[in-house]
C-alpha cells in the first residue's frame, strides 16, 4: 500500500495502461515533453517516445477528431482538453461524432476513446478554468462520464475507461489532484455504473461526485459531531451509466436525498437524481430531494468561488432543511 | 512550394488532349471506358434518386449532378486499402469503392443513419456536420504513417467548408505530422445559396500553400485532369511526402437537395453555361476521338445504368422499416442500466398498444 496524490495515481494508470496494450496513445496540448499543465502525463513521453505521447497544435476540435481518426485506424487514444472551459470547441466533434459513431454505423466501428477533461473550481484560477461541464455531456447519448474522487478510484476508473469500447468522459476534479490517498496498485475497485457507499448512515443521504465528495464527507463527520444526524454518503462515480439503484435503496432507507455539485442547479444532474428518487422511492420519502450547487451564474471572479461553490456548511445548512422539512 | 497559378486541364471543352507539363495519364482502353461507364451510372442513379424523393419513397436526395468527373476522377486514383472520408454527396465515390448503391440510399429514406460497414469498403460513414470528417481523415492517416503502412486517406469537401474551423485543423494537424491524406475539395460554386464570392477572397488551392503543403486547382469537370492530379497527390502521399490539397473546380447542377430551390439565388445563364460545360459529353467527345467510343460501347453503358438503376429502384422499394431494436441496440458496447430500463418500458408500452390494436 502506497500513499499518492491522484496525478500521480492518474499518470501511474495511463503508464500501466500504455505498458499493457501499444493501441493506448495520449495527445493533447503541452502533454508531451511538459507532461501536461497538471502533470498528468508527466515522464510518459520521455518513456513511450513523442508519437504515442503526442504534442499536438493548440486546438481542441483537432484534437478530438484526429483521436476519432485513430480510433478508425484501431488504437485507443486519449486525448486531453488542457481545462473544462476549454474544452467546448471539441463539443461538436464529441457529440456530432464520438458519441454517434458507433450508433450510426450499427456496431461496426466502435469509438474507445478516453477523453480526460481537469474540471471544476476552487484553486483561485481566472475566467474559463473552473467549468462543470458535466451535464453537457451525460445529456448526450452514446457517451459514459466518469469522474473519480480518490486517488485509487482514479487509478481503476481511468483503467476501466481505456479497456471500455464505449467512448468516455473522464472528468478529472482538479482541486483534488494533490490530496494524497491510499492506493493498492493495481486497484481493480469498482466497475463503471456503480455508486460507492463511501459512508453509511441513517438520517439523510447525500449524493455526490468528483471534487464535492471530500465536502459530503466532511459534513458528515461535522454532522454527527454537532448532534445533527447520521448521513450516508453516497458517490456516483459515474453519472453515465448513472447507478440509480444504489441511491434508490439508500433513499428508501434514509428517507431524506441532498444532492451536491459544483455545476449550477437549473438542469444540473441533481435534477436527474431527484426525478429518479421521486419516481422510485416516492412513498418512503420524508422531504422532497434538495440540491446543493453552484448558482446560476456564470462561474465568478476567484474571490467569490467560496460564496459560489458549494461548501461543508452550506451543504449542512441544505440537510438541516430536508431534516427539518 | 508546389503550387500552380493555372488550373490543370488535360481536355479542352471539345474533349481534344491538351498537355501538361507535370500530369498525364496513361491508361489502357477498359479504363478509359470504365470512366465512363462510372460517370454515366453515376448521373443515372442520381437522377433516379430525384424521382424517387418526389414519388416520396425518399424523404431526401443530395444530387451530384453536374460531379461527376471530380468524384469518379479522384475515387480512381486511390486503391482498395486507401480510406475515405466523404461529405454527403459523394455517390459516385462510394459506387467506385464497391459500396452498394442501395445503400446511399438507406440514409436518405430514413432507414438508417448509414448503410454500411466501413471498413467493409474503407469508405466512411457519409458525414453531415460540415468538415468535421477531414479531421477524422488526418487522425486516420496519422496511425496509418505510425503503423508503417503505406495506405493513404483522401477526404472529401465542397467550397463552404474551407470556411469552417475542422478544416482548416485538418490541414494544419496533417502538415505538422506530414500525414498521408489527401484533401479533396469539389469546388461546386455553391455552399446551399452563398457563392463563392461569399465564402472566401482568395483561390482555394492556396490554402495549400498557406498550410506548408501543395496546393494545386484542377479543371473539376475533365475526369483525366481530375485522375492525373488526384493520382499524383496521393502517391506523393504513399512515397511519405504529405499531404496535398486539390480544388476540383466544378460546378453543383442540380439543387443543394431536393428542399432547395437555387432559382431563389442563381441565374438560369448561369445554369446554362455550365450545363454546356458539364463532364459527361466532354468526356464522350474525347473517347469519340480517341477512337474508343462505339455505339456497342454505349449500348452497354446504358444497359449497365439500365440494370443499376432497376436494382437501386427496386430495393428502395422493397426496403423495410427498421426494426424497433435500432433504436438502441448499437448506441453503447455496454449499455447504461437506465437505456436498458427505458428500452423495457418501451417495449411493455408497445406491446400493451398492439394489444389494444388485436
Amino acid at each position: 500500500m502506497a500513499s499518492m496524490t491522484m496525478a500521480k495515481a492518474l499518470n501511474t494508470a495511463l503508464r500501466d495502461a500504455m505498458e499493457a496494450d501499444d493501441r493506448v496513445v495520449c495527445l493533447g496540448e503541452d502533454v508531451g515533453t511538459l507532461g501536461g499543465v497538471f502533470r498528468i502525463t508527466d515522464g510518459l513521453a520521455k518513456d513511450f517516445g513523442e508519437r504515442r505521447v503526442m504534442d499536438t497544435p493548440l486546438a481542441e476540435s483537432g484534437i478530438l477528431g484526429i483521436s476519432i481518426g485513430l480510433a478508425i485506424r484501431g488504437y485507443r487514444p486519449i486525448p486531453e482538453m488542457q481545462f473544462d472551459g476549454f474544452s467546448y470547441p471539441a463539443l461538436d466533434q464529441a457529440l456530432s461524432h464520438l458519441a454517434k459513431y458507433r450508433n450510426r454505423t450499427m456496431g461496426h466501428q466502435p469509438m474507445p476513446v478516453v477523453v480526460r477533461i481537469p474540471y471544476g473550481g476552487g484553486i483561485g484560477a481566472v475566467e474559463h478554468h473552473s467549468e462543470s461541464p458535466e451535464t453537457y455531456y451525460a445529456h448526450t447519448a452514446g457517451l459514459k462520464v466518469v469522474t473519480p474522487s480518490t486517488p485509487a478510484d482514479a487509478y481503476a476508473l481511468l483503467r476501466q475507461s481505456i479497456e471500455a469500447d464505449d467512448p468516455v468522459i473522464f472528468l478529472e476534479p482538479k482541486r483534488r489532484y494533490w490530496a494524497k490517498g491510499e492506493v493498492d496498485l493495481p486497484v481493480t475497485g469498482l466497475p463503471i455504473g456503480t455508486a460507492a457507499v463511501l459512508r453509511d448512515g441513517t438520517d439523510c443521504t447525500v449524493v455526490a461526485y468528483g471534487p464535492m465528495v471530500k465536502v459530503a464527507l466532511d459534513a458528515a463527520d461535522a454532522a454527527e459531531e454537532e448532534g445533527l444526524g447520521s448521513l450516508e454518503v453516497i458517490d456516483l462515480r459515474s453519472l453515465v451509466p448513472f447507478d440509480e439503484d444504489t441511491v434508490v435503496a439508500s433513499a428508501e432507507k434514509t428517507g431524506r436525498v441532498v444532492v451536491v455539485h459544483e455545476a449550477p442547479e437549473f438542469l444540473g444532474f441533481g435534477a436527474e437524481v431527484a426525478a429518479r428518487v421521486t419516481e422510485r422511492a416516492f412513498l418512503s420519502m420524508e422531504a422532497p430531494v434538495l440540491r446543493c450547487t453552484g448558482l446560476d451564474t456564470p462561474y465568478p471572479p476567484s474571490r467569490l468561488e467560496e460564496v459560489y461553490l458549494p461548501g461543508v456548511d452550506r451543504l449542512l445548512w441544505t440537510v438541516k432543511r430536508s431534516l427539518d422539512y | 512550394m508546389d503550387a500552380h497559378d493555372e488550373q490543370v486541364r488535360l481536355l479542352d471543352s471539345e474533349g481534344n488532349v491538351e498537355t501538361h507539363p507535370n500530369y498525364k495519364v496513361d491508361l489502357d482502353d477498359d479504363q478509359y471506358l470504365t470512366l465512363y461507364r462510372q460517370m454515366v451510372v453515376a448521373r443515372r442513379v442520381d437522377q433516379e434518386g430525384m424521382h424517387l424523393q418526389r414519388q416520396g419513397q425518399l424523404g431526401i436526395w443530395a444530387p451530384l449532378i453536374g460531379q461527376e468527373a471530380a468524384q469518379v476522377g479522384s475515387a480512381n486514383a486511390l486503391a482498395e486499402r486507401d480510406f475515405v472520408f466523404p461529405s454527403y454527396r459523394e455517390h459516385a465515390v462510394g459506387y467506385v469503392r464497391g459500396v452498394d448503391l442501395v445503400e446511399m440510399f438507406r440514409l436518405y429514406r430514413g432507414q438508417r443513419l448509414s448503410g454500411w460497414d466501413p471498413a467493409e469498403y474503407n469508405f466512411a460513414p457519409y458525414s453531415i456536420p460540415i468538415a468535421t470528417q477531414a479531421l477524422h481523415a488526418v487522425g486516420w492517416a496519422i496511425g496509418a504513417k505510425w503503423d508503417g503502412s503505406d495506405q493513404v486517406a483522401m477526404t472529401y469537401f465542397g467550397d463552404g467548408a474551407t470556411s469552417e474551423g475542422d478544416l482548416n485543423e485538418a490541414l494544419n494537424f496533417a502538415a505538422v505530422n506530414a500525414a498521408p491524406v489527401v484533401f479533396f475539395c469539389q469546388n461546386n460554386q455553391w455552399a446551399i445559396s452563398v457563392p463563392l464570392s461569399k465564402q472566401a477572397a482568395g483561390p482555394l488551392w492556396r490554402r495549400g500553400p498557406g498550410f506548408g503543403m501543395p496546393g494545386v486547382q484542377v479543371d473539376g469537370n475533365d475526369v483525366l485532369a481530375v485522375y492525373a492530379v488526384a493520382r499524383a497527390a496521393v502517391e506523393r502521399a504513399r512515397e511519405g511526402g504529405g499531404p496535398t490539397f486539390v480544388e476540383a473546380l466544378t460546378y453543383r447542377l442540380g439543387a443543394h437537395t431536393t428542399t432547395d430551390d437555387p432559382t431563389r439565388y442563381r441565374t438560369r445563364d448561369e445554369l446554362d453555361l455550365w450545363t454546356a460545360r458539364e463532364p459527361i459529353a466532354r468526356y464522350k467527345a474525347f473517347l469519340v476521338k480517341a477512337g474508343l467510343w462505339s455505339e456497342e460501347v454505349e449500348a452497354e453503358t446504358q444497359a449497365e445504368a439500365d440494370r443499376v438503376t432497376a436494382h437501386v429502384r427496386q430495393a428502395v422499394e422493397d426496403m423495410p422499416n427498421p426494426p424497433l431494436s435500432d433504436l438502441y441496440a448499437h448506441v453503447y458496447a455496454d449499455p447504461p442500466v437506465t437505456l436498458r430500463r427505458q428500452v423495457e418500458r418501451l417495449e411493455e408500452f408497445e406491446s400493451e398498444l398492439e394489444e389494444a390494436d388485436a
